[in-house]
């Protein structure tokens, strides 16, 4: 790995950012927060086995770390929403195919209708590997 | 293989995942709504410091915090996710510590919060392993020869926390005074605490 991936994101995420804020930006995206929030309210209700879930995440980075094409841009939360989704199939509770059933309906929304959390401008994000 | 969400891009799947669960009563939306709110604006690293500034100020709390550091952290309130073994090790003249998970990037969230980017970027989690001298010189931390590092892998259910050491020129100074010292980057050890008007 190139030593300048650590310090490119040093340079806004390090000693120069404010480091004890409270408020500080732990998030690139919106859709990053929901990930998480759905893993940890899962948790919470006892729908989500943290340990299953942290095996699948270690194995979703580890894949990534193996697999990706030089130059794909590394994102842990790619990596986390994988291992949900894994996570969910393995248990029953979301099977990948009904996921999958409901990501096709939503993409087929018309354009400008009321969607929270999804971009239409935002295409550019769907080459992923492994995570 | 039909069942690869991989080419469907990250936002939507999240929103459908989110919409399936709330419609299956399997995620209480006021609940994850809360979660987000407590690790985007609540818990952070102000938590961590005043731990690490009660343990500069009270020697007794302090054998506490390193004999039992979950149950000396929950004293101070601070429990939850991530947090259920957190183990602290304190730097001394001797004995520099730095935090890392090699694999999954775990980090003590009820005193850190949310671990920031690097801590997760693959760079980071193996070269902190491979050459921690030389990664955490190029963080700006120049560690002296003498020094050993010693570097903890959260890759069991234990997190780490580093206790830095108090710097010079804060003799006088109230908890609260040291604790608006203490830094993120101090508690995982990729930096130091910097003496009054050196920050």
């Amino acid at each position: 790995m190139a030593p300048g991936t650590l310090a490119a994101v040093l340079d806004v995420d390090g000693p120069a950012a404010p480091p004890r804020s409270n408020g500080e930006l732990v998030f690139s995206a919106p859709w990053e927060s929901r990930a998480l929030g759905l893993a940890l309210a899962l948790n919470a209700g006892g729908k989500l086995e943290w340990e299953q879930f942290r095996q699948e995440l270690i194995r979703a980075i580890s894949e990534w770390e193996r697999e990706h094409p030089p130059g794909e841009e590394w994102s842990y939360y790619r990596c986390w929403l994988a291992a949900l989704e894994r996570t969910l199939d393995q248990v029953g509770l979301v099977p990948t195919d009904q996921l999958l059933e409901r990501t096709a309906a939503f993409a087929a929304r018309p354009h400008g209708h009321d969607h929270r959390h999804y971009d239409h401008e935002h295409h550019h994000d769907n080459e992923g590997h492994a995570c | 293989m039909t069942t690869d969400t991989t080419r469907v891009p990250v936002e939507l799947r999240t929103e459908a995942l989110e919409s399936i669960l709330v419609e299956r009563n399997l995620v209480d939306p006021k609940v994850m709504d809360t979660y987000i709110k407590m690790y985007e604006q609540d818990i952070g690293p102000m938590n961590g410091a005043k731990v690490v500034a009660k343990a500069w100020s009270d020697p007794e709390y302090k054998a506490r915090l390193l004999e039992d550091g979950t149950a000396s952290i929950a004293e101070l309130g601070f429990k939850g996710p991530q947090g259920e073994h957190i183990v602290v090790k304190e730097n001394t003249p001797d004995t520099h510590n730095v935090i890392v998970c090699t694999l999954c990037s775990c980090y003590p969230w009820p005193v850190l919060g949310l671990p920031p980017s690097w801590y997760k970027d693959p760079a980071y989690r193996s070269r902190m392993v491979r050459e921690p001298r030389t990664l955490l010189s190029e963080m700006g931390l120049d560690v002296a020869g003498d020094v050993d590092i010693q570097v903890w892998d959260s890759s069991s259910e234990v997190r780490y926390l580093v206790l830095p050491q108090r710097p010079s020129g804060t003799e006088g100074m109230t908890e609260e005074e040291l604790a608006g010292l203490v830094t993120r980057d101090a508690m995982v050890g990729v930096a130091e605490v910097a003496a009054p008007g050196e920050g």
